[in-house]
């Protein structure tokens, strides 16, 4: 048993957001996916525009994103959340639209819908989630496999023949609609600030119209990698960081 | 009234589209379709609606699924190739209940084909296509007057029963030119409580999915749309008939084909046969009642086709062994002449006199 | 930093025992629980009374499972 601990004299500092349901997500333990949409919510919350955000659910782990934003949410077809997110908000300019994707859904499948989006400069925040598998599916090989990197497809480790690992950030950043690019993780306290901040700075940037802000957050798949919780967390500094440097790739 | 003007099939489309109050299009160009997006393209602008050209039909089509999930009313047309491609997300626009307007001007395949006119999508467009158990409401126009009418109940139509619904017609009726009046478009009540656009405050959030990962619930769900699209098929079958009271042999035939059809009707009875024609407008639903009870007074159908024999299935089905059934097709994008198509329905006439 | 600063409630039916939060916390304040809830997962738990109510550990929570509280400042006079 923990120890019994008086609240008295004491005042909240940190309690769940509003603009999550109460839904338990399926995600396993530590997974950062439930910290990529606390903070989602988190700033939701802060900015106060539950009633005014529509996000957009990838085919993916994240499919049931919609299940867990206290938001209006629509669940695109595989790697078509872009697009879904284009109409939405050149129909709905006051509203903020973003998309939740992880790395099949948008640097596999839906390279093309990503990459125009991007290119048209939709004034939409992308939210990238690059764990370097295929979660929902059994952790099979991603476009963002580390070489070597062993998954159910690649069970000898990953090789260039399969191609090499695609940096979404360096890609996007080429692009002149592209406004904000900003690669984080969420695997401490201080990058999970930062990852906070910077979404946080792409979703303020839909308020100005400027182009397309892009976070892809380089995030964790305990139960496909096969690590304990804490050991996928040190395994995105030993191997993941050094090949998807963290950084702002582009802030205009 | 409505004012009349002389235009091209695929400016009406994209015309009737503007006063049905279509307020965003999403498509990618290609041939014999691509005067609606060049038209919509000059014309949304200048009304504040959004027109944008996407990087592909699966694009678009998904695109088209954004703008419908937050309760706009959205067209896309393609041509056939085009259109297979956007079938996964025909499918998700179905079973997501959402309504939008998809047109399909089609050309002669499989494959790339040929930029010529076919009927060649008929399975497709009313068998599915794409996966799982939905239907579109397909509607087939034979003239630029009907392309306009039917452009605007497409738009109701989708509303009326949260469905896509396609408007199919071939790539000639596309680019042909032709008189057509337009009426005034009375814009129906819709509701959107149901579409996206950001939480109530004093609400439930809205979500727009197709995925019910319990079977039980996703059954419940297909229950649903199977009792719409019983409804559907109760009150939108639509068809026309000539010459069929007295007639031995009715020429069974959409689009292109009904106008040609037509022709060979009348050439048949200066022959002295007896032929009607049955002109299925509601290819989903189909008018598979008015097929029956026909079949129960004519001696023949005789089939007229732009593909390899598409329809007939249905007919058939409707039929059900009582008249015979004859058919004649043309394909890969050739069209048949009424001289031909008399050529051989004489035959097919005389064997059942 | 004196004793009993702050605290964090679990909402113990929704951890899953991932211990994030065990290893962020600076004061070795939470373990996991010896306990499993509903789901068989060993939740968190105050172990100590040294909490500061940094809040690192709901930083760190996946599951946003973690209210922190701190000791109210007194009010300026």
């Amino acid at each position: 048993m923990g120890i019994e601990v008086s609240l008295e004299g004491k005042e909240i500092v940190y309690k769940r957001p509003k603009a999550l349901t109460d839904a338990v997500t399926h995600y396993c333990p530590g997974c950062g996916h439930g910290t990529a949409h606390r903070l989602i919510a988190e700033i939701v919350d802060e900015l106060g525009i539950q009633g005014t955000t529509v996000g957009v659910a990838p085919v993916g782990c994240s499919v049931f994103a919609y299940n867990y934003f206290d938001l209006d949410m629509q669940q695109a077809a595989h790697g078509r959340a872009c697009a879904v997110a284009t109409a939405l908000k050149r129909l709905m300019p006051d509203k903020y639209v973003f998309t939740y994707q992880g790395d099949g859904d948008l640097a596999g499948i839906g390279g093309n819908e990503t990459l125009h989006a991007c290119n048209r400069g939709e004034n939409i925040t992308i939210v990238f989630i690059n764990n370097a598998i295929y979660g929902m599916t059994g952790g099979q090989m991603a476009p963002t496999t580390l070489i070597g990197q062993k998954t159910t497809t690649s069970p000898y480790g990953r090789t260039t023949n399969e191609g090499n690992p695609i940096r979404m950030c360096e890609l996007i950043t080429t692009l002149p609609g592209v406004r904000y690019v900003e690669r984080v993780a969420v695997n401490t306290a201080p990058r999970v600030r930062k990852a906070k901040a910077a979404l946080l700075k792409a979703f303020k940037n839909q308020q100005e119209n400027k182009g397309t802000s892009f976070i892809e957050i380089v995030s964790n798949c305990p139960s496909n990698w096969k690590m304990t919780p804490l050991a996928s967390n040190k395994w995105i500094d030993d191997a993941m960081i050094p090949y998807f440097p963290l950084g702002v790739f582009k802030d205009q | 009234m409505g004012e009349t003007l002389l235009m091209k099939g695929n400016e009406t489309l994209a015309e009737a589209a503007l006063r049905a109050g279509c307020e965003a299009y999403f498509g990618y160009p290609i041939t014999p379709q691509s005067e609606v997006p060049e038209y919509l393209s000059e014309e949304m602008p200048k009304r504040g609606r959004i027109f944008l050209q996407a990087e592909s039909e699966v694009a678009s089509i998904n695109m088209l699924y954004g703008a419908a999930g937050a309760g706009f009313k959205a067209m896309t047309t393609s041509s056939s190739p085009g259109i297979s491609l956007m079938l996964e997300g025909i499918s998700y626009i179905a079973a997501a209940e959402l309504p939008c307007v998809i047109a399909n001007v089609t050309r002669g395949g499989p494959g790339l084909g040929t930029i010529q006119p076919s009927q060649g999508d008929y399975f497709q467009a009313v068998k599915g296509g794409g996966h799982g158990d939905y239907h579109m409401i397909v509607l087939a126009p034979s003239t630029v007057q009907e392309i306009a009418d039917l452009t605007y109940d497409a738009f109701d139509l989708c509303w009326k029963y949260r469905t896509p619904v396609m408007i199919m017609m071939d790539g000639a009726l596309g680019q042909m030119m032709e008189k057509v009046t337009f009426k005034e478009y009375k814009e129906p009540v819709r509701d959107i409580s149901w579409a996206t656009r950001g939480k109530p405050a004093n609400g439930d959030r809205r979500v727009i999915t197709s995925l019910h990962i319990q079977p039980e619930e996703m059954e419940r769900v297909n229950n649903k749309l199977q009792a719409k699209y019983t409804e559907i098929k109760k009150n939108e079958v639509r068809y026309e008939t000539q010459n069929c009271d007295d007639a031995d042999v009715v020429i069974v035939g959409f689009g292109l084909s009904a106008r040609i059809g037509t022709k060979a009707m009348q050439m048949m009875r200066e022959k002295g046969y007896k032929v009607g024609l049955m002109k299925p407008i509601s290819l989903w639903p189909f008018p598979e009642k008015a097929i029956e009870d026909l079949s129960r007074r004519v001696k023949g159908f005789y089939v007229l086709e732009l593909n390899a024999g598409q329809m007939i299935e249905d007919v058939r089905l409707a039929n059900e062994g009582r008249a015979k059934v004859g058919k004649y097709n043309r394909y890969g994008g050739m069209i048949y002449s009424p001289d031909e198509v008399v050529e051989h329905l004489e035959p097919f006439c005389k064997e059942l006199k | 930093m004196a004793k009993g600063l702050g605290a964090v409630v679990v909402d113990i039916p929704r951890c899953k025992g991932c211990s994030l939060c065990v290893a962020a916390c600076p004061t070795k304040t939470l373990a996991l629980s010896r306990n499993i809830n509903q789901k068989g997962f060993n939740y968190a738990e105050m172990a100590e009374d040294t909490c500061t109510g940094c809040g690192i550990c709901s930083t760190m929570c996946p599951d946003a499972v973690l209210t922190v509280y701190r000791a109210k400042k007194p009010k300026a006079e």
